[in-house]
């Protein structure tokens, strides 16, 4: 039983991360049918922001809760602007062009900036410093798991409930769902599309930078190619979720850790990501909208 | 109040409007008719900032509006109710509400102007949780009409109001627009292919054929013109 439940953890804990990576492939596609394939180098720029900062205000001989607070701020904001920036030079002008324009712009983005902090850092994995405190209340946990795990889980919790109420209930969150439902006629009522593709896209970098550190931050180690098998990884969940559905992706995030980590606990840990695509092709066979996807006929 | 001149516009190479020019004023309705791919729509299009002329100029109220953006163009007033609909299938029928009034801050008008379109169509009031996708063609009209209310626009453009709805509605719908028109004053814009039922209600009238404008007149005059009887109003 201790057993199986280390497991259920890891794997909430992985596939918490996906789900802060996937909702921004799912919010993307939700408003402009695009597969960001950028995205998952959000992620690994939100890591290397983080550690950055993390190292100059170590040097400067911060306490470790300013500078875990100061440094995910920090790369937030830094991966926000990266987000903002892709969009408006990669895709936004290849608006109008065929569907498989921005595809290829946005895989070119990806290996661009790959390879750009391959040049500004390493190829070597570097070191991470674990900025999530070993918190006092949750070290009585700790036969369970180790607190970082529960910071991740928590965090992500936070992050779902804030976005979730902001998706439903404000009115910046309901232009996104008109948007995503019906571009043009969003334009017709005065929404200013625009405004809101960029905004969905400064929230999804914000999650997935969010994600970036804390896994790193739990792992201890990065490299300039660590946004790459995540991004596919969270790519896989929002399919399996159902793409464009923001439920969808937490939980196709979800069983796809869980898969993982029951798989790898039970069976074998040499064929991890061959358990994960083997599971995404039966749902897709037997689901092709993926577990909480709207068919097409319904969408119109 | 909208002004139309010379307007020439494009869908990629192919030259959907030749030469438009159409005036509406404070207060009338006009109605644009013709058939399927005359330019009706492109038209509509135009105004809105959608499809962008390639030339010529629009004016809405001695302002150019050419170059704007859509949004832009709505927040000057010009509120458009486009064919077919287009509820936001997944939003509740107030949410579909809450978008008309998009470009509006003052929470209270908001709320008494949505309490008003509940008071004119009750059935809406019923649905208002249920999502915009799931009422009938007829309900849907009235959502749409509702939601352009809610914007409190300068000028109304409606693109087919009546098209694939019951004969009970589509009375009750050139009711409403009469009614819209009659109690501010609202100057309205509509494109129909029911040329009979448009041309009753309009003041005045424009013709469209293959992108060009073909004839205009006062509504009146074009339900006694022989061509148009026999093209448009099957007599």
């Amino acid at each position: 039983m201790g057993y199986f439940l280390d497991l259920f953890l890891s794997g909430l804990t992985r596939g918490s991360i996906y789900a802060l990576i996937a909702l921004g492939y799912t919010m993307v596609y939700g408003i402009i049918q695009l597969i960001n394939f950028a995205h998952g180098e959000i992620y690994m720029i939100g890591a290397f922001t983080a550690l950055i900062v993390a190292g100059v205000l170590t040097i400067y001989g911060w306490n470790q809760m300013a500078i875990i607070f100061i440094a995910s701020i920090v790369a937030l904001l830094y991966s926000m602007g990266y987000g903002y920036t892709i969009e408006k030079i990669a895709y936004k002008p290849l608006r109008h062009a065929p569907r498989l324009s921005a595809l290829i712009s946005a895989i070119g983005m990806s290996l661009f900036l790959q390879n750009y902090v391959l040049l500004a850092q390493t190829s070597d994995f570097m070191l991470f410093p674990s900025l999530i405190p070993d918190f006092k209340f949750l070290t009585s946990f700790s036969h369970i798991a180790r607190p970082s795990e529960f910071v991740i889980i928590i965090s992500t919790a936070i992050v779902m409930v804030l976005l979730t109420f902001f998706i439903k209930f404000t009115k910046t969150g309901k232009a996104m769902r008109a948007t995503a439902q019906d571009r043009q006629m969003a334009m017709l009522v005065g929404i200013d599309v625009n405004r809101v593709i960029s905004i969905t896209f400064i929230i999804g970098s914000a999650t997935a930078a969010l994600g970036g550190v804390l896994i790193a931050s739990h792992i201890g180690q990065i490299n300039f190619y660590m946004g790459f098998i995540a991004g596919i990884k969270a790519f896989v969940a929002a399919v399996l979720g159902g793409i464009g559905s923001m439920p969808g992706a937490v939980l196709g995030s979800l069983v796809l850790g869980w898969t993982e980590s029951f798989f790898t606990g039970y069976v074998s840990s040499d064929y991890e990501d061959v358990f994960a695509f083997i599971f995404l092709v039966l749902i897709l066979i037997f689901r092709p909208s993926g577990i909480l996807g709207r068919s097409d006929t319904q969408k119109v | 109040m909208l002004r139309l001149r010379n307007i020439d516009a494009f869908y990629g190479k192919i030259q959907a409007l030749h030469d438009v020019s159409m005036d509406v004023e404070h207060g009338e309705i006009i109605t644009l008719i013709g058939a399927n791919g005359a330019g009706k729509t492109t038209t509509l299009m135009c105004i809105c900032g959608i499809v962008p002329p390639q030339s010529g100029e629009i004016y809405f109220m001695e302002k150019s509006i050419r170059n704007m953006n859509p949004h832009e163009i709505v927040s000057l007033g010009i509120c458009q109710v486009p064919e077919g609909r287009r509820i936001f299938p997944f939003l509740t029928v107030t949410e579909n509400l809450d978008m008309g009034a998009f470009l509006r801050s003052d929470t209270a008008e908001i709320k008494k102007d949505m309490d008003y379109i509940y008071s004119l169509f009750p059935i809406l009031a019923e649905r208002r949780h249920q999502s915009g996708g799931t009422l009938s063609g007829g309900e849907q009209q009235m959502l749409a009409i509702s939601r352009a209310i809610m914007s409190r626009p300068r000028m109304l453009l409606m693109d087919e109001p009546s098209l694939g709805l019951a004969p009970l509605f589509v009375k009750q719908i050139f009711h409403i627009i009469r009614q819209i028109n009659e109690e501010n004053q609202t100057p309205i814009f509509l494109v129909e292919q029911n040329a009979n039922m448009a041309l009753k209600v309009a003041h005045r009238g424009y013709v469209m054929e293959n992108g060009r404008i073909r004839l205009a007149d006062t509504a009146a005059n074009l339900l006694e013109n022989e061509e148009i009887k026999k093209a448009y109003l099957g007599l």
